[in-house]
């Protein structure tokens, strides 16, 4: 057999890709086709009172309006897709997403509304015909205040926001704390957000009724889970249900969800008009409606010995899970296991409490929350390092698993179930890969130093991790000669940009000795394949992989046997290679005249599905196979990130200058392959790390929901990655281990000890991830930055009148409207409760009606009152808050005020950068216009 | 994102232009290279119920020198300014401002006068026009009225033009002798709207006094913030390391009320007006002519 696996050899999909031919859900166009918009949630948490859509359906194009009412039985909260693993003591409350909100909105941009028309764009303008009246409750954002005993409840009938809570031990922490030299303790915030796949969420759903057959195609990282449960919920048969995930532009986590509320409402919503229905999510939804993954607080201690061996370690964190947790307890847990690196662990505490948020859900985005265990932990064993004064290579070094220590069980429980062993490992030559790649010794004693007497400040990094990848259940391939000679692989994971099409090309093709080009790969097609679960946790390669590999061995053994009747000689006489058998020269004598003696594959292929004849007992037509892979555990992957950074202390602003991986994902099938998703997961990692954060306000209003705001580091932010590869072969029949994560485990670690190493003579300590250059100018100069991003708006105005006529004025429904903007109409409705209408618009902002209320309270004349200001219209809503106190001033009244502005809706999402100046622009207006009303009055 | 709908014109020339502008009032939007308009209308938070698209008015690109003056029609894509050689040659600061103005995409279809007329507090453009005292050309259906750039921007997001208005032509003075010029901003990103950034031009007398300074801020305030007491502060001295600290400090702290946002707080912001205006400050001193 030639070696093909360990080959870089060139991707069989990118002549596709590359030229435009490659499918994508959204390239589907069909004939009668409809479009699909929702009208979503623009508060974080409220109940929903009414909801009016009679405008919408009366929008001409419009075909369908639906509402959870609509929906009757087919509304019900989605499946809790991974169940609690088996832990003592363990609390778990599963609460799932529901398709469209029926009482509750609790987070924004959960759909409410689905509108089917002719085209997106009247879709669009009728979903603006919708009138939803809210009751706007407290939103739950930060994860501490979730727990305490005030917090607004997201889902009042568990009494709280737990969502979880877990506690792991190993060994004895109490102990081991009290026998160390140096125990250092930290909290550690590490945040993340959203995966950006540069391809949205894209559903098409068309039911054939003369075929009765349904076929969905979806975006999914998991088509075979979803076809079974799509069947199951609309009451088909699997067989008349086929999903399609063709080619996607970028999975990494959140398209394995399921189901999301459109996947479940498209073919619902098809078969019912009997049309086709296309839904293409945009951006700006993307940032609500597709799952993202964020913040974990953790209190953390290290125990160490004088040397720095590590004697225990402590964590107690709060994980953000969202409004929902289909997802289960797969991240917390994986930070939980994460933590414990490739070190030796003997005592560990490790307690999470899990809270529901009024933010989008939470599941795995590359990583799966295994940046943040590593975070913790690299971080604790550089500040115990910097305690005891050794080199931070060196307490690495000292506390490393050794290589004879395999397999290693750590004695907890990780997100497969099964007690967290590693498989196989040998940290220490990763790590002297590094050094020696990035010049560790080098850099400290001449670059640094001589870099800092110019003005530079040169900072360098390196972390370990571990990656526990390659998990089950299981995955199957068929593999199948075709009478064109042509191979054909079919396995049930989806593909999302890794290579599939070659990585297993090359598995297969190794073993029937053919050309990489000659196997066609078919990937995400419920009619190719049946069974398997789906592409997440660093596992295609390893699980599908090995049942590649496992159905060409059984196909090449048919191949085998098929030849040596055909051919009237001995197995062992049949050679195979280059795509054809032959009669080895040793069966020159014994094969029998007339029988072929050199066959193509293909030739083989159609004798072996003859149309006359007999095909025997015993055996299958056809040269095809199906085989399963289910590993008993995953495989332990890992590695050695090393960077050096540069940075500016002046501007606070960091550029990654060099960027080394040194890792071990067991048997490389292609390292050209290999070498991509670490440069990708690196690029990931930077953007964690820098440049990627989700900022919500007080309100869950995300403000940054585009990607004007989102910042993606891009081709120039992200350093080529200086690679070496080790290969500890996993247990498994490959050896393989998996490696889509690996890149942007550490980056969050990496990145802090790199600035800290250029800051040394600021002495900063940097304990939270991203770390914006916003942060890092605050940790530089000892000022504290913003914590929550309230627009806020305060200042004072002198009026040119007394302060009883000022009071009495400003109580004036006519005199109020004018300090409105846009001239707004205004009654009183009540004592001190006005209502009206505003015009607001600045800008590329189109001035737009927003209907507006006005309510005084806390009022003492002619002294002070409070106002809240609350206005709704197209693109959102605001709502100020006001504390005004009057004091006589020379020739008139002092007026002095403080005023705080939540916006929601579009103008939340993507005008943040201008809220501030626009506050105080309009709050300048309203107040001189006042001041115009009151000297007209005097 | 799908804009709502709306009216769409493509006039030829100029007059054709102005009569539909001022037909529809202030419900018709002129479309430059769209690069703002078009994602403000996809996000419906822009909703022109009339959109007049000005691409096909050949007679608005144009660069030319005339009588020293560099003058640009307000439809030159900011690519064609970047890559001209009179631009390079007459205004400098320009030509060294381009390449900090979005992406390459974005310049290739961004227009010099849509950026000027959009206003955007971030915009690299309008400080530049500023700090190098360029002259605007508005032309209404009923006539041709000159601004200098200092007066143009009102606010804001808004400028002095009037509905049915628009900027046809900028025009740009030569650089008067002895003087240096630079440009540096602060952005997350190459390319992203700047946190903080400056426009300056320091001129000497024969003595080797400062005898202008111009100094135009970016992304910290409502619009271009001229640094007008740092601008006082150079005038009459020998802008050496001292005087330069002076002045930049003066611009960080005294000049500029900027915003706080989510990515830079005003603190961080005026930090950086002071930082940049030094470094910007001696670079352009540096580049005088001795």
């Amino acid at each position: 057999m030639p070696a093909l696996v360990g080959k870089s050899v060139r991707r069989n999909e990118d002549a596709r890709l590359l030229t435009g031919r490659a499918m994508f859900v959204d390239d589907v166009q069909l004939d009668g086709m409809l479009h699909v918009a929702f009208l979503r949630s623009e508060h974080a948490h409220a109940r929903l009172k009414t909801l009016d859509v009679s405008g919408a359906k009366a929008h001409p194009g419009v075909t369908a309006v639906y509402t959870a009412h609509d929906l009757g039985d087919y509304w019900k909260p989605g499946p809790l897709l991974v169940p609690p693993p088996p832990i003592e003591g363990l609390v778990f409350n599963a609460r799932t997403q529901v398709p469209l909100v029926k009482t509750k909105a609790r987070h924004v941009g959960e759909p409410v509304a689905m509108v089917v028309a002719e085209s997106r764009y009247v879709a669009e303008d009728a979903v603006a015909k919708i009138v939803a009246e809210w009751e706007i409750l407290d939103a739950v954002v930060d994860l501490e205040k979730a727990l305490e005993k005030k917090a607004p409840v997201l889902h009042e009938d568990l009494g709280s926001n737990v969502a979880a809570h877990v506690v792991q031990r190993i060994g004895d922490w109490e102990r081991a704390k009290k026998e160390a030299h140096v125990v250092v303790k930290r909290r550690f915030w590490y945040d993340r957000g959203v995966a950006a796949a540069i391809e949205n969420r894209c559903v098409v759903a068309k039911w054939d009724a003369k075929a009765e057959e349904l076929t969905i195609w979806d975006t999914t990282q998991a088509p075979i889970p979803i076809r079974n449960g799509l069947a199951a919920m609309l009451g088909l048969s699997e067989a008349q249900v086929r999903v399609v995930a063709p080619f996607v532009g970028g999975g990494f986590g959140p398209k394995i969800m399921m189901y999301y509320p459109e996947e479940v409402l498209i073919p619902w919503a098809a078969l019912r008009i009997g049309r086709p229905l296309k839904w293409s999510e945009d951006r700006q939804e993307n940032f609500f409606a597709t799952t993202q993954e964020r913040g974990q607080v953790h209190e953390a201690e290290l125990a160490v010995d004088k040397d720095g061996k590590i004697l225990g370690a402590s964590d107690v964190f709060i994980h953000d899970n969202g409004a929902y947790d289909p997802y289960g307890l797969t991240i917390p847990i994986n930070t939980q296991c994460t933590l414990i690196g490739p070190y030796r662990l003997d005592n560990y505490y490790t307690e999470f409490t899990s809270v529901f948020t009024n933010k989008p859900i939470v599941t795995p985005v590359r990583g799966a929350g295994r940046q943040h265990g590593v975070f913790v932990m690299e971080r604790l064993l550089d500040f115990a390092a910097r305690e005891l004064g050794i080199d931070r290579v060196e307490i690495r070094r000292r506390n490393y698993l050794k290589s004879g220590d395999f397999p290693y069980d750590h004695k907890v429980i990780f997100q497969d179930f099964q007690p967290l062993v590693y498989d196989t490992g040998d940290y220490g030559p990763a790590l002297e890969d590094a050094v020696q790649l990035i010049g560790y010794e080098k850099f400290k004693r001449e670059e640094q130093p001589r870099a800092r007497v110019g003005g530079k400040y040169l900072g360098l990094g390196i972390v370990s991790y571990i990656e526990g990848t390659g998990i089950g259940p299981y995955e199957g391939a068929r593999v199948k000669i075709e009478p064109s000679g042509r191979v054909r692989v079919a396995t049930g994971v989806g593909t999302q940009g890794q290579g599939h099409y070659t990585a297993f090309a090359q598995i297969v093709a190794e073993v029937l000795d053919v050309p990489v080009e000659s196997v066609s790969v078919a990937t995400g097609d419920t009619r190719e394949f049946n069974w398997g679960t789906g592409t997440f946790a660093s596992r295609g390669a390893v699980v599908a992989g090995t049942a590649c590999h496992a159905a060409a061995v059984a196909v090449r053994e048919k191949i085998l046997d098929v030849a040596s009747r055909v051919m009237g000689i001995p197995k062992s006489y049949v050679e195979l290679a280059k795509g054809r058998v032959e009669t080895s020269a040793r069966a020159s004598t014994g094969g029998k005249t007339g029988r072929p003696t050199s066959l193509s594959l293909g030739e083989l292929a159609g004798m072996a599905n003859p149309l006359r004849g007999a095909v025997k007992p015993g055996s299958e037509p056809g040269l095809e196979a199906t085989a399963y892979y289910g590993p008993d555990r995953g495989s332990t992957a890992s590695g050695v990130h090393a960077m050096i950074v540069e940075v500016d202390p002046e501007t606070a602003m960091v550029e990654v200058k060099r960027y080394v991986v040194a890792h071990d994902c067991g048997k490389l099938i292609n390292p050209m392959l290999v070498e991509g998703q670490i440069q990708g997961g690196v690029a990931h990692g930077i953007g964690n790390a820098f440049f990627e954060e989700l900022i919500f306000d007080d309100n869950g209003q995300l403000q940054n929901a585009s990607f004007m705001d989102y910042l993606l580091p891009t081709a120039t932010d992200v350093p080529k990655v200086e690679m070496a590869h080790r290969e500890t072969p996993s247990p498994g029949p490959l050896g393989l281990k998996g490696v889509g994560e690996a890149g942007c485990i550490p980056t969050g670690a990496l990145f802090a000890q790199a600035v800290e190493d250029a800051l040394s003579d600021h002495g900063i300590e940097i304990t939270e991830i991203p770390m914006s250059p916003d942060k890092l100018f605050g940790l530089i100069t000892r000022t504290k930055p913003r914590k929550s991003h309230v627009v806020s708006v305060a200042g004072e105005f002198t009026f040119d009148g007394p302060r009883d006529r000022v009071y009495a004025l400003l109580q004036d429904a006519s005199v109020l409207a004018k300090a409105m903007p846009g001239g707004m109409a205004m009654r009183m409705t009540a004592d001190g409760v006005y209502a009206g209408t505003m015009k607001l618009g600045i800008g590329p902002v189109t001035a737009a009606e927003f209907s507006a209320n006005i309510t005084l309270t806390d009022r003492v004349a002619p002294k002070s009152y409070s106002m809240v200001v609350e206005g709704q219209g197209p693109g959102g809503f605001t709502r100020g808050t006001a504390r005004v106190e009057l004091s006589d001033a020379p020739g008139g009244t002092l007026m002095s005020y403080r005023a705080e502005v939540q916006v929601g809706g579009t103008i939340a999402a993507v005008g943040q950068r201008l809220l501030d100046s626009v506050s105080k622009k309009l709050t300048q207006q309203g107040l001189s216009a006042l001041n115009a009303e009151l000297r007209a009055a005097l | 994102v799908k804009p709502a709908p709306f009216e769409f014109h493509q006039p030829r020339e100029v007059e054709e232009a102005l009569a539909i502008l001022a037909k529809h009032g202030s419900a018709a939007k002129p479309l430059a290279g769209g690069q703002s308009l078009i994602p403000a209308m996809n996000f419906r938070l822009s909703r022109p119920s009339v959109l007049v698209d000005l691409n096909k008015l050949r007679e608005l690109a144009y660069v030319k020198a005339q009588s020293g003056e560099l003058l640009i029609g307000a439809m030159t894509r900011q690519a064609e300014a970047e890559r001209n050689q009179q631009v390079a040659e007459v205004a400098p600061l320009m030509r060294e401002t381009m390449p900090f103005i979005a992406h390459t995409q974005i310049r290739n279809r961004g227009t010099i006068g849509g950026s000027l007329a959009h206003a955007d507090p971030a915009a690299e453009l309008p400080s530049v026009m500023v700090a190098v005292d360029a002259r605007f050309q508005l032309r209404g259906l009923h006539g041709v009225r000159t601004v200098m750039a200092a007066d143009f921007f009102s606010g804001l997001f808004e400028t002095v033009l009037q509905p049915g208005e628009l900027l046809v032509d900028i025009s740009i003075p030569p650089m008067p002798a002895r003087s240096g010029y630079a440009f540096l901003e602060v952005a997350r990103r190459h390319g992203d709207y700047a946190l903080a950034g400056i426009a300056c031009r320091v001129t000497l007398d024969e003595k080797g006094k400062c005898k202008e300074a111009r100094i135009a801020l970016v992304s910290v305030g409502d619009g271009p913030v001229l640094a007008k007491k740092a601008m006082k502060s150079l005038v009459g001295e020998k802008p050496d390391e001292k005087v330069i600290a002076e002045a930049a400090e003066a611009a960080g702290s005294k000049d500029c009320d900027p915003p706080s946002d989510i990515h830079a707080s005003a603190v961080y912001r005026r930090k950086l007006t002071s930082v940049l205006t030094r470094r910007a400050l001696t670079q352009a001193v540096a580049r005088i002519p001795q």
